[in-house]
């Protein structure tokens, strides 16, 4: 492990950080850049495609990458522009559980089924953060948010056991007080040549049981304790090898 | 110029809009294309799925409407020349990011083969009440370049007409075809369309300019494009930005430069861009205005009328967005009359009622079917008969 200022040097662009005091979105950009910093993939044909969200901004404007920051829920679709276009460029999506499994969820399962080289971070901590709080699709059920003020009459949605179905090459969920298996992770993922789906349970201590300020160290512990025991499953639930979109819809061109 | 590609027939074919469509985004130099299907256009969808991987382009149907036009964007993003079809069902779905390719400046295309609508309406018959939503469909202030073909020729020109101001202004243009164009066969001679010219987008000269992907101190407002993998390290983002693209959601300054920006980069341009069919007008008293499908029996019906020595002229807007506003100008001084005729109730009206005085303009509308000649005539010449 190098000193933080080198990753910061070579990664972070020299912008204000965005995130709330104890927010989960700062672990999770150091891990992404540890990760990418222990492969060898060229810093250069990274594209890190993100939708609208707090978790959004992990890749869009922190990290000196070419970014692209697109409309709600659209990140996986632009990402598989990018990579049929030019196959060469390895496309990480880091977005929030509303982006990516809500309002884009059906552009999840479908990249997931195509199996598209693309690596996918879902951040999921539970909420609406950018906007205030709102219930989200992971919203554990009958937790108070400001718009299920009488609790959470929705069930929260298991997105790794939906993508792994729809056929994913690599499915792992971790919690922010998983760093380095996440990081693994995330390399193993950016290896993968197919569609790489890695959730991230993360902390929010600003909306999450909103009025409480949580203490973030405090929902780490917590975490640490609901995964001990297995109420949140965390691991690798998909390794498996199969051929890629990009390979196949390359090796039909040409005189016919 | 560009020769014809080899994978385009070489003589005189009977082929329908539709196909003349793709033909000609092969011949524009296409190279991405992702859709879903939907008709009327999926002649287009069919024949480039069977063409692309022979031009070493990229084929791809997507989950749906959003997600197609959505890789188109990253496509270009990487270069590539990105097309894709659609009618008003799908249409509807795309102008979230039609919005975001305005803002971003990115080059593509999107073919709109206009059914009747509202809602589902009626997919296999025509319509043309998608004319306002190209330009006011996506929410915010935007220009939007939107051509509309009468014929089979004209889909091919037409479309690579598109590509080329996709390309030259870094923005989306819109084809509005409609459902009789689409499905309309009838001869096109390749032959006497083989030299075209091929417009490419502006690139970065050198490094410091293609740090700055959105500003320009060009009088022409198009800033060059830079494209990912260049080392550029870009940031692309659909909210407001700065000229290096990094984001500034607070300045009112930051928005306004751009917003006015992108606007003017179309306006001051327009008249490059603007393109329109007269005939008969030296002379006229009375103009007829019809565009796309409507438009060539409106044509009939305005020949007819001249024998009987009727001052009428023939007007075509080929760009509707921006409208020919300058010489629409011109002939509303002279003329008395107009007749807007094209199968919407609504589709270009306010537009011609804009730029004409309200009370000049009789509407001629026809939904779900082109109009014939005879219609035309009739109408015209009873509404003349009225005014006597």
């Amino acid at each position: 492990m190098k000193p933080a200022h080198i990753y910061r040097e070579k990664y972070i662009r020299r912008v204000p950080s965005l995130f709330c005091p104890g927010c989960g979105n700062g672990m999770i950009l150091n891990a992404f850049i540890r990760a990418v910093d222990d492969l060898t993939i060229p810093k250069d044909d990274y594209v890190l495609v993100s939708g609208i969200g707090c978790s959004a901004w992990i890749p869009s404007p922190n990290i000196n990458m070419d970014t692209l920051h697109t409309p709600h829920g659209r990140a996986v679709s632009f990402a598989t522009g990018v990579k049929l276009s030019n196959p060469k460029l390895t496309v990480c999506v880091i977005s929030g559980d509303g982006d990516l499994s809500s309002i884009g969820g059906n552009h999840l399962i479908h990249a997931a089924r195509n199996n598209i080289d693309l690596t996918i971070i879902m951040v999921n901590n539970s909420i609406y953060g950018m906007t205030g709080g709102q219930v989200g699709p992971t919203t554990p059920h009958e937790v108070k948010t400001i718009t299920t003020p009488y609790g959470n009459p929705y069930y929260p949605g298991d997105f790794t056991a939906i993508v792994a179905a729809a056929g994913a090459s690599y499915v792992a969920r971790w919690t922010t007080a998983h760093i380095l298996q996440l990081k693994e992770s995330i390399k193993k993922g950016i290896e993968k040549k197919g569609f790489s789906f890695i959730e991230v349970i993360a902390q929010c201590p600003s909306h999450v049981e909103k009025g409480k300020k949580e203490d973030a160290f405090a929902i780490l512990n917590h975490y640490k304790t609901l995964s001990d025991k297995k109420i949140i499953k965390v691991g690798v639930f998909v390794d498996i090898n199969k051929k890629e979109l990009t390979e196949s819809i390359y090796e039909q061109m040409g005189e016919r | 110029m560009s020769e014809l590609k080899q994978i385009i027939p070489n003589k005189k074919d009977f082929i329908m809009g539709n196909a003349a469509c793709a033909y000609g985004a092969i011949a524009a130099g296409c190279d991405f294309f992702a859709g879903y299907p939907i008709t009327p256009s999926n002649e287009i969808l069919q024949l480039l799925a069977k063409l692309l991987p022979k031009t070493n382009g990229v084929f791809i149907q997507m989950e749906d409407e959003i997600a197609s036009i959505s890789s188109c964007i990253g496509a270009s993003w990487t270069g590539r020349k990105a097309l894709t079809v659609t009618s008003g069902p799908g249409f509807s779905l795309m102008t979230e990011n039609l919005g975001y390719a305005y803002m971003t400046e990115t080059p593509l295309v999107i073919i709109n083969t206009q059914r009747a609508g509202p809602s589902v309406g009626q997919a296999g018959k025509a319509g043309q009440g998608d004319i306002m939503q190209a330009q006011f469909g996506s929410h915010g202030d935007y220009e939007i370049i939107a051509l509309a073909p009468k014929n089979v020729e004209e889909c091919f020109t037409l479309t690579i007409k598109a590509f080329n101001l996709a390309e030259k202004y870094r923005t989306p243009v819109i084809l509005l075809s409609d459902a009789v164009v689409a499905h309309l066969r009838e001869f096109i001679d390749f032959s006497h369309l083989k030299k075209y010219d091929i417009v490419k987008r502006k690139r970065p000269k050198n490094k410091e300019e293609g740090r700055f992907p959105f500003g320009t101190s060009n009088t022409d407002l198009i800033p060059p494009m830079p494209f990912f993998g260049e080392g550029y390290n870009m940031l692309v983002t659909g909210s407001t930005h700065k000229q290096d693209g990094l984001r500034d959601t607070a300045s009112r300054i930051v928005h306004e430069d751009l917003v006015r920006r992108l606007q003017n980069k179309i306006l001051t341009h327009r008249s490059e861009i603007e393109m329109w069919e007269e005939k008969f007008t030296e002379d006229c008293d009375t103009l007829a205005i019809s565009y796309g499908a409507p438009s060539r029996p409106t044509e009939g019906a305005v020949v007819k009328l001249r024998k009987e020595g009727h001052k009428i002229g023939y007007f075509r807007p080929i760009t509707i967005w921006p409208s020919p506003e300058k010489k629409m100008k011109e002939l509303a001084k002279k003329v008395k009359q107009v007749y807007l005729v094209e199968m919407s109730l609504r589709g270009y009206k306010m537009e011609i009622e804009r730029v004409f005085c309200n009370d000049k303009v009789h509407h001629i509308p026809k939904l779900s079917e082109v109009h014939t000649s005879q219609e035309i005539y009739k109408e015209i010449k009873n509404n003349m008969r009225r005014q006597l």
